[in-house]
Order: C-alpha cells, then structure tokens, then sequence
C-alpha cells in the first residue's frame, strides 16, 4: 500500500458522505474518517519498517508536473495529526444539526483530504494544487453553516478567502520563477537550486506572504478572530487544528530548505514577527468579550511562538515547533468544543452571560480546566514538552528572545484563567447546565488522554520526527 | 524491596488517592475518603522513612532514572529521582506534617459539601510537591513546582462561589507564574553552561571548568533562579499572593501555604548551592532582599486583625529570615529554621483553624478572646508554637532563629540589626494575637459563646504533635553538636570543614535576641492584657498604622502599575488597533477586488466550476511564461 491510498480514502468518503442523504451522512463520515486514520497508522507502520510509500508519477510532461507524494517524519505527524482529529471532529458534532449535513460533512471529508495532500505533495504545483484546494471546503463550511449575521458573516469570509488567496499567488509566483530555473517542481530539483541572495529574497518573501497569512502572523491575521467566530464550530476546529499547521509545516517544509541564507539574513526579524504574535495576541486576548474569539486570539499568541520555534534554524527550534504544532492541535480542538458544549446550553458565547457552571457540571469543568492548563503548558502536558522546546531553541539564540516569548507563560496564564474564571466558576447560574454527554465525554477523554499521555512521554514522536527535520537542516546548512 | 519500587510507590502513592477521590469519592462516605487520603500521605511517610534510613546508614544517594523524558540536540532531560540528604529530609517533613493535616482535614472539613474534591486537591499536591522534591533534574523540579502552584490555585478557589477567592486563586498563580518565567530562563541558561539539567552534571561542570571564565553568566542564572524563588517563596516584589491565599481553608494554609510549598524556593536554592556560591553579587541580593521581606512583612503583622493575615504575614518574614541565610551562605541554616518553622507554623495555623471552627467561620481577632478556657488543648499546643517563633529559649524556634542572627552577625551587622528588629516585632505580633484570641473576655456575639468547645481529637492530635515538635524540633541542630550539619555534609561539603564553636559573642548575640523577644512580648502584655486594647475599628485606624494596615498600598500600587496598564493596552488594541489593521487589509482587498472583478460572474458557488477555472488560470499564467521564455 503506498501513501496515494490515504487520499483516495478521503476523497471517496467525501463522495459517499455525499450521497449517502443527510440522515446517514455524519455516521458515514465518521467510519470514512476512521478508516483514514486506520489506514495512515498502517501506513505509518509501514514507513517504520522502511517500506517506501511514497509515490511518484509523471503527471504533465510539459510543463514538467509530477503527482508525487513523499513521507517521512514531517509530512506523516501532520497527516496522523489531520486523520486523527477528523474523526474527533466529526464526531464531536454529532450532537449539532445542521441543514445540508451531507454537504457539510462531505465538505470536511474534502478538506482533510486537500490538507493531507498539502502535507504529502512532493511537487511544488501538485503542492499548491492541494494549497488552494483546502481554502474551498472551509470557505463554504464557514459561509453557508455560520452562525451571526448573514451579512457580517459574508464579508469576513470573503475577506478571509480572497485574503489568503491572494497571499498564495506570491507563493505561485515564486513557484513559477523557481520551475524556470530548475525545469522542474519535483521538491528535491528544487532543493538542489542555487540561488543567489537577492533571488533568494524575493522569493522568501513571496513565500513569506502565503504562510503568514495562513499561519497567522500579525499583522497578517486580521481575517482570524472573525472568521473563528463566525465559523461553525467543526469549522473553527479544522481551521485552527489542522489548517493553519499548513502554513508552519510550509515554512519547514519549503520555505527553509528553498531560500535558507534569506531565512538565515532576516531571522531578527523573523523571530521578532513570531514573538511579537506572541504579546500581541496575548494581550489582545485579555479582553475579549466572545469566548471563540478569546481563544482564537490565543491561537494567534500559540502559533507566533511556533513560528519563531522553526525561523530559529535549529534542530530544537524545529523539532519543538512540529511538537507544539501537534500538541496545540489537539489542545485548541478541544477548548473550542468546550465552547459549542456551552453553547448548546447557553445558546451564548459572551463571556459575561456565562459564569456558575462549575456547580452544576464537575465532569466538563474538570475536563475545560485540564484544557485550559494543557493550553498555557503546564509541566507534564504534551504543550510543555513543545514550548520548552521552542523557548529553549531561542534562549540559544539570545536569551531576550526567550525571555520575549517566555511572556506568554505570565499572559498566558493570565487571559486562560480570567477566561475560565468567568466562564465557570462564581454563584450557581440560574440558567441549568447539563453535564456532558457520553459522547461529548468521549471527545474530550480522547484529546486530554493524548496530550497527558506524550507530555510524559513524548520520546516516541520525537523520535519519529526528528530524522526528516535533520534532513530538512542539512539540506539549510548545505547553502552555508 | 527494590529502591525503584519503593520510589514508585512513595511517588504514586498520593497519585492514587487523587484517583480514588476523583472518581469514587462520591460513592464512598465521607469518613472513608478522608482516610483513604490521608492513608496515601502515611504510606508516602513510611516509604520515606525506610529510604531515609537507607540513606542515612550507607551515607550514599539513590539515584533512579525511569525514562527519557524530553530529548534536545545537546542533552536529554530523563524522568529521574534523586534520593539524597536533602530530598530525603524534606520528604520527611512534607509527608510527615501532611499525614498531620490531612488527619486534621478529616474533622476540620467534614460539613463540606465537597469533601472529595477537597482531599484529591490535597493528595494531588503532596504528590506534586514530592515530584518536586525527589527530582533528579531541574525539568522534574519544575513539573512539581508547576504542580504545586496549581494546587494552590484550585485550593484557594476552593470556595469558587466566592469570586473574591477565585480572584486571589488567580493572583497566587500568575504572580507564581512570573517567578516561573525567571526559574526557566534560569534553567536555560544553566543548560546551555552545562549541557545538561541534572544536578550532578551542573556541579560537575562547575567543578571541572573551574567556571570562573563564566562567573557572568552563573551569576545571571542565579539571579533568574532567585526570581522563581521568590514567586514561589513570596519574597519581595512578588510576596502579595500568600496573604490573599488565606482566601483557602485553613489546612490548606498551614500545609501549603506556610510549611511546604512556600520553602521550594529555598529548597533549590540550597540544591544549587555550587550555582549561587559561585554569583557573589546575588547573594548579597538575597541576603538584602529576605531581610527588607523579613521586616516589611513584620511590620505589616503587627497591625492585621485577622487571625490568619497575621499567620501569613509571619510567614512572609519568616521566609525573609531564610532567604537572609541562603544569601549568606549558610543553606543548613535556613533549612534547620525551614523545618522549625513547618513544624510550629503548621501548628500556630492548625490551631486557627481550630479557633475558627469553634467560632463557627469568625477570623477577626476582634470578636475572640477569652479562649483559654474553653480551648486549653488549642490554647497549650498555640502557646508552645507562639513562644518557639517568639525565639524563646528552649523552643525549636529559638535555635534556628538565633542560628540566623548569628551568621547575620557575622556577615554583615546591619543584616543583624533589621533580622533582630523583625524578630522583636515577631515577638510582639504574635503575643498580640495570642492575647486577643484567648485572655480576657469573649467579645463575639451570644450565640457563638453558647457553642464554645474544644476541637474533637482529629484535629488536637496534630496539634500536640506538632507542639511537641515545635517544643523540641532545635534538637536536631544544637550549636556546637549539630546533628543536621553533621547530616547534610555531603550536600554542603564546606560543612565538614567547619567546626562551630560558641565564643562569647555568640552568648551575648543570644542575650540579646532573647532580651528583644521578651521586650515584644512586654509591650503586647501592657497593651492588651494590662490596659485591656482591643484594636480599633477598620474606620479609626490613622496614620502609619493605616498604612500598615493597607499593607503599605502595595497591592494598590501593583494594580496602578501594571495590572490597569496591560487591560487599558488590551482595549486599545481591541478596539483601535484591530479595526485599524482591518481596514488596511480591506483597503488592499478592494484593489484586488476590482482586478478581480472580470472573473465575478463565475463566482456562482460552483465548486467544480471554480476548480476549473482556478486550473485554467494557473495553466494560462504557466504558458504564458513559457511562450516569453
């Protein structure tokens, strides 16, 4: 079995999510998406024993286009991250209706799948193919099942999509320019491309408008908070689980190993993009009145730090980036469920008319507050083992990065604990609050049994990961 | 039975009562669960006790490293336990003295409606604050430290109706956590000095490379170090969350918040002796920074009217004495006056606890009085602990402190001059509160006198054991033949070449500690036994007195400094900043917009119909490169 079945998988759980009618769609989508997963586990097995999985095939002679799809450690963590959050998504809105479910959730199926080819593509068109094709799916999700004003909703989508749409042509652009070059978009062509500084500065920055955009980075994210908040949920999740890990994987990926002395020229700069991320979203967060945008401020901070983590150019800096990459992943997914359980009780998302919860439901408050702690990287969770591995990496830098982005220990604690103080705790709501459901239960045992259990013992993704990162490196040292 | 077991077990032992009261304690009856948890902390006791023996007899540490934990490009971190003279010592003690409240809680907390969640709160902590303790590394070090805040955070929110509580649950965390940020900066730093976070590789590197060529930069992980201490130890400027931490029940004070968690910071600050022997210049900080904490929060003391302030703000000074020694050097010092003050801290907030709970909630010294009688066990076992913080001969305190002024003497005498000056007040503030709480008159209301008793045994039987500790604890380290010393050599090498003798000074050094307490205890006597002063009302409070009683308006100051400055940023950037980035976005977006605005009609939300035109587009900007090649 080679990788390309993962993707046919995913595509053909979207078509059958579609036509199985709206009664069956959410449960066929659950068994596709879980059989992705089944499948990248086999797959991932099967990569651990060396068996080559990756793919290559002609696919335009001219322009010279290849279909390949490459795994190694990178690509195959993102793709276990997309296939194993898919299901939890899926299953996670079992308890919402929507209109159109076999549309929405043949949608999400979509998505994973152009996600997974993202992360597999080993072809620079075939890459930006599956780039654009993500932004399809997520963009109708956010449009047609959004909550909020029709209008307001539309406009912060369409800004959202034409947004990142036009970022990616600066990536097209410079992909276009690298092709002419090398005569080819096979990534290792590319890789083999000597480009001199002023070339390799156009065209990081071409690449560097596309993922700041999509990762984002201020003062690039202005799409972000609303379009989080706007979004359905499962929406919101596949945006800040999976999709924007696009961007930083992107930045490893291609972004690194293309043009590494441009990195290397403006890495001060660079960092100081992430770290600033970092106080600002933090800060910005401290007041926020709706809960989704609160955390989507907070993921602004989180992924600020990631991106500083992989502009370090050090193995560290990386290996903690792919870390807390995964790690805020799962942790993001599952306070953005804590807020639509809220939310399918409350009907409300202001923070101001929550509060007293605690009383009434000790189950969810204990799992929100584990959340809540795995977020601001309390020792023993998966999100420390990342963070301190990213503040590490900069501390060798110079340590006022650090000390910098180490803010977000002090900001973070601060906005997560004021957040989680208003939302549950105080006199007993007089609105009644059920305790989660079984299935609820589930979702939330999953991601917190995951993150507890790599934050002890997270030696084997490390493992797993860090061989593809050393290459990526040398291939980066290679220009030095 | 194997040393890795047994850690195992002394570990995890806390670990599973925090399971059990998690997940059973609703189906058991209250009684159970008390003891159940309470029974996890004895079993962490004895194993401790075993190891300490252990160690104690083949004079060599256990080291045990379980797994890799978290792996870098220069070093790895692993899960490891380190069973050596210190750790041991403090194992025993944190649970020992928490085998004590935990049997205290069973009583004191017995009407709480969440009872469950109280005792796995209070399991998970020892079990926290034994990762803290028993680590191999700094990393595990910090997992506890981390931990132990957390704790402390959902044990003053305990009362989460109150939002005044939550609020001082949330301070104790953040202030904790800027302690932290300094701590882990700390940890980088030594980790690139050394390559490595264990404490045997971080001396070794020190020893090997002589370090002198990196005195600069041991210094400043020194001084980062310090400032996790002094979150964690609530030093000056980040002292401000323990008293606000009384917000949570008593036990919780006396365990947390007065014998264990608060002495981490001196804890590995004496694990990192060889770091801090080696910054000059910090240790003059520390020295200077526990004194000004020593006296401020005495000061403070005097005034407060409610029982447990006055507790917390003595603990504060007390801390300050310690951080007074570690400066100067002389860590098995601050340790013997670290366990000394567990023993009769734990005991002066037990027995609070105890008053309030007769009085039914009531912590103002104001409406007690008159308790002797109905409350000797509480009264004696109070009195006993009152005299040895007081430093009076031969109470446990009185050795330890007096330990303190004499190397603070020696060191530097205006050190000498502001520890004696915070002693005496000591003295007064804590006499103070004895004679408001138990002599005179009761002054609350009817009601509460009718229902005046004496605790049940759950909660005396801790109380006269810690009494009889806080009587006799200054055993373990009597000047001139000092067990402890004797004991922590290995730790602290410079120890065995020492051999301390009293000279003259030092008898007089005595004399007049002891003549100083008893001048406070005098002033309080005149005060509120002969002239019969109950202090006045919040209103009438004047002058400096106001001052102190507003606690130097430092709280007040913080929030105006930094708290309000962050939120008004946080507005501005809401509601100016955000918007404004907006609409630049916008005003490119219409640019793009009316280049886009041919391809409109075919955005018709055709999916298929997109992709295709997205595939055509790219083709034609493809070929139209390939025709200008």
């Amino acid at each position: 079995m080679d990788i390309s079945y993962l993707l046919i998988i995913l595509l053909v759980g979207a078509f059958a999510t579609y036509f199985s009618g709206d009664k069956l769609a959410s449960k066929v989508a659950l068994f596709f998406g879980l059989v992705a997963f089944g499948t990248s586990l086999a797959l991932l097995n099967q990569f651990n024993q060396g068996e080559n999985i990756n793919v290559l095939l002609q696919w335009i002679a001219k322009p010279n286009i290849h279909f390949a799809l490459n795994a190694d450690g990178l690509s195959l963590s993102m793709v276990l991250l997309t296939t194993a959050l898919t299901p939890i998504i899926i299953f996670s809105s079992f308890g919402n209706e929507f209109q159109n479910a076999k549309a929405i959730y043949g949608l999400i199926l979509f998505m994973s799948f152009a996600m997974v080819g993202t992360f597999l593509a080993g072809d620079g068109f075939l890459y930006y193919i599956f780039w654009e094709l993500a932004l399809i799916p997520i963009y109708f999700i956010a449009l047609i099942w959004g909550n909020g004003d029709a209008d307001e909703r539309k406009k912060a989508v369409l800004k959202f999509f034409v947004y990142t749409l036009a970022g990616s042509l600066f990536m097209l652009v410079a992909f276009v320019y690298l092709y002419q070059k090398a005569g080819s978009f096979l990534i290792e062509d590319l890789y083999k491309l000597d480009l001199s500084a002023n070339e390799q500065t156009w065209i990081f920055f071409a690449f560097f408008l596309a993922y700041a955009i999509k990762i984002p980075l201020i003062p690039f994210h202005t799409w972000q908070a609303k379009v989080y908040q706007k979004a359905p949920t499962l929406g919101t999740m596949l945006l800040s689980g999976i999709m924007l890990k696009m961007g930083l994987y992107s930045v490893i990926r291609w972004q690194l190993p293309l043009v590494p002395m441009a990195a290397k020229t403006f890495m001060p700069i660079l960092l100081g993009f992430g770290i600033a991320g970092v106080i600002y979203g933090s800060i910005v967060a401290l007041r926020q009145k709706d809960l989704k945008k609160l955390l989507a401020y907070s993921s602004l901070a989180h992924v600020g730090l990631i991106a500083a983590g992989t502009y370090t150019l050090t193995l560290d800096g990386l290996s903690g980036a792919v870390l807390q990459m995964i790690a805020h992943g799962f942790v993001i997914v599952g306070l953005f469920f804590a807020a639509e359980i809220i939310y399918r009780r409350f009907e409300t998302r202001t923070i101001s008319e929550m509060g007293g919860i605690r009383e009434q439901a000790p189950k969810f408050t204990s799992m929100f507050m584990i959340l809540v702690l795995a977020s601001v990287a309390l020792p023993g969770t998966f999100n420390f083992v990342g963070e301190f591995t990213v503040l590490y990496s900069l501390s060798q830098i110079n340590v006022w990065y650090a000390v910098l982005g180490g803010t977000t220990i002090i900001l973070g604690a601060y906005y997560m604990l004021k957040m989680f103080q208003h939302v549950m705790l105080g006199e007993t709501n007089v609105k009644v609050f059920k305790d989660i459901t079984f299935n609820e239960g589930i979702v939330l045992v999953v991601i917190i049994a995951f993150l507890l259990f790599f934050g002890l013992y997270p030696k084997p993704i490390v493992e797993f990961i860090k061989p593809s990162l050393e290459v990526v490196l040398n291939v980066v040292n290679s220009q030095f | 039975m194997d040393n890795t077991i047994l850690s195992l077990i002394l570990l995890l032992s806390p670990f599973v009562g925090f399971l059990f009261n998690v997940f059973f304690g609703k189906s058991v009856s209250k009684n159970v669960l008390g003891y159940i948890g309470t029974f996890a902390v004895i079993t962490s006791f004895i194993v401790t006790l075993m190891l300490f023996l252990d160690v104690n007899n083949s004079k060599t540490a256990i080291e045990i490293s379980l797994f890799d934990w978290i792996s870098l490009e220069k070093f790895s971190v692993d899960f490891g336990f380190l069973f050596d003279q210190l750790s041991l010592l403090w194992l025993l003690f944190v649970t020992g003295i928490g085998s004590l409240i935990h049997l205290y809680s069973i009583s004191y907390m017995h009407d709480d409606e969440h009872l469950n969640k109280f005792f796995a709160y209070l399991n998970l902590f020892i079990f926290f604050m034994i990762t803290l303790v028993i680590g191999n590394n700094l990393l595990v070090m910090f997992i506890g430290w981390e931990g132990v805040g957390l704790c402390s955070y959902l044990l003053i929110g305990f009362w989460h109706k109150n939002q005044d509580y939550n609020d001082a649950a949330k301070k104790a965390f953040i202030m904790n956590r800027i302690g932290d940020l300094g701590l882990l900066i700390g940890i980088f730093i030594l980790a690139t000095l050394s390559n490595t976070l264990n404490y045997s590789g971080i001396s070794n590197m020190i020893q090997i490379n002589n370090a002198s060529h990196n005195e600069v930069w041991y210094s400043i992980a020194a001084f980062c170090l310090f400032i996790g201490a002094c979150g964690k130890s609530a030093q000056i400027p980040l002292y401000t969350w323990l008293p606000d931490a009384m917000a949570g029940p008593t036990p919780v004070s006396a365990l947390i918040h007065a014998a264990t968690m608060v002495t981490a910071g001196i804890f590995m600050i004496t694990r990192l002796n060889y770091v801090f022997d080696l910054a000059y210049s910090v240790q003059i900080i520390i020295s200077v920074v526990g004194a000004i904490t020593a006296l401020v929060a005495a000061t403070i003391g005097l005034v407060q009217n409610d029982i447990k302030k006055v507790l917390a703000y003595s603990t504060v000074s007390q801390l300050g004495l310690m951080f007074l020694a570690l400066g100067l050097g002389a860590y098995e010092v601050a340790v013997f006056h670290v366990i000394t003050h567990a023993f009769f801290k734990a005991c002066l907030f037990l027995g609070s606890g105890s008053v309030i709970h007769a009085l039914h909630g009531e912590q103002d010294m104001r409406n007690m009085g008159g308790l002797k009688k109905v409350m000797p066990i509480t009264f004696w076992t109070m009195m006993i602990s009152t005299l040895a913080i007081s430093g009076i001969f031969p109470f446990a305190g009185f050795w330890s402190k007096d330990e303190i002024l004499m190397t603070a003497f020696h060191g530097n005498p205006a050190l000498w001059v502001v520890g004696s000056i915070a002693s005496i007040l000591t003295a007064f503030y804590m006499f103070r509160l004895m004679y408001l709480t138990f002599f005179k008159e009761f002054r609350g209301t009817e009601k509460q006198k009718s229902h005046l008793h004496e605790s049940p045994v759950l909660i005396t039987f801790p109380l006269i054991i810690l009494a009889i500790l806080a009587a006799v604890g200054g055993l373990i380290s009597l000047p001139g033949n000092s067990w402890l010393n004797h004991y922590l050599t290995p730790i602290l090498p410079k120890l065995g070449e020492e051999h301390h003798v009293l000279g003259t000074t030092d008898y007089i050094l005595m004399g007049i500690a002891t003549i100083g307490a008893m001048v406070g205890i005098f002033i309080a006597y005149t005060k509120y036994i002969k002239q019969n002063q109950v202090p006045s009302q919040d209103s009438e409070i004047t002058g400096f007195a106001n001052v102190l009683y507003n606690k130097y308006y430092i709280d007040e100051s913080y929030n105006a400094i930094f708290v309000k400055p962050i939120n008004a940023l946080s507005k501005i950037f809401r509601n100016n900043v955000e918007p404004a980035l907006s609409e630049l976005v916008f005003g490119l977006g219409k640019g793009a917009n009316y280049f886009g605005k041919q391809g409109k009609k075919l955005q018709n939300g055709n999916i298929g119909l997109y992709l295709f035109a997205f595939v055509i587009g790219v083709s034609a900007i493809l070929i139209y490169l390939f025709l200008a090649q």
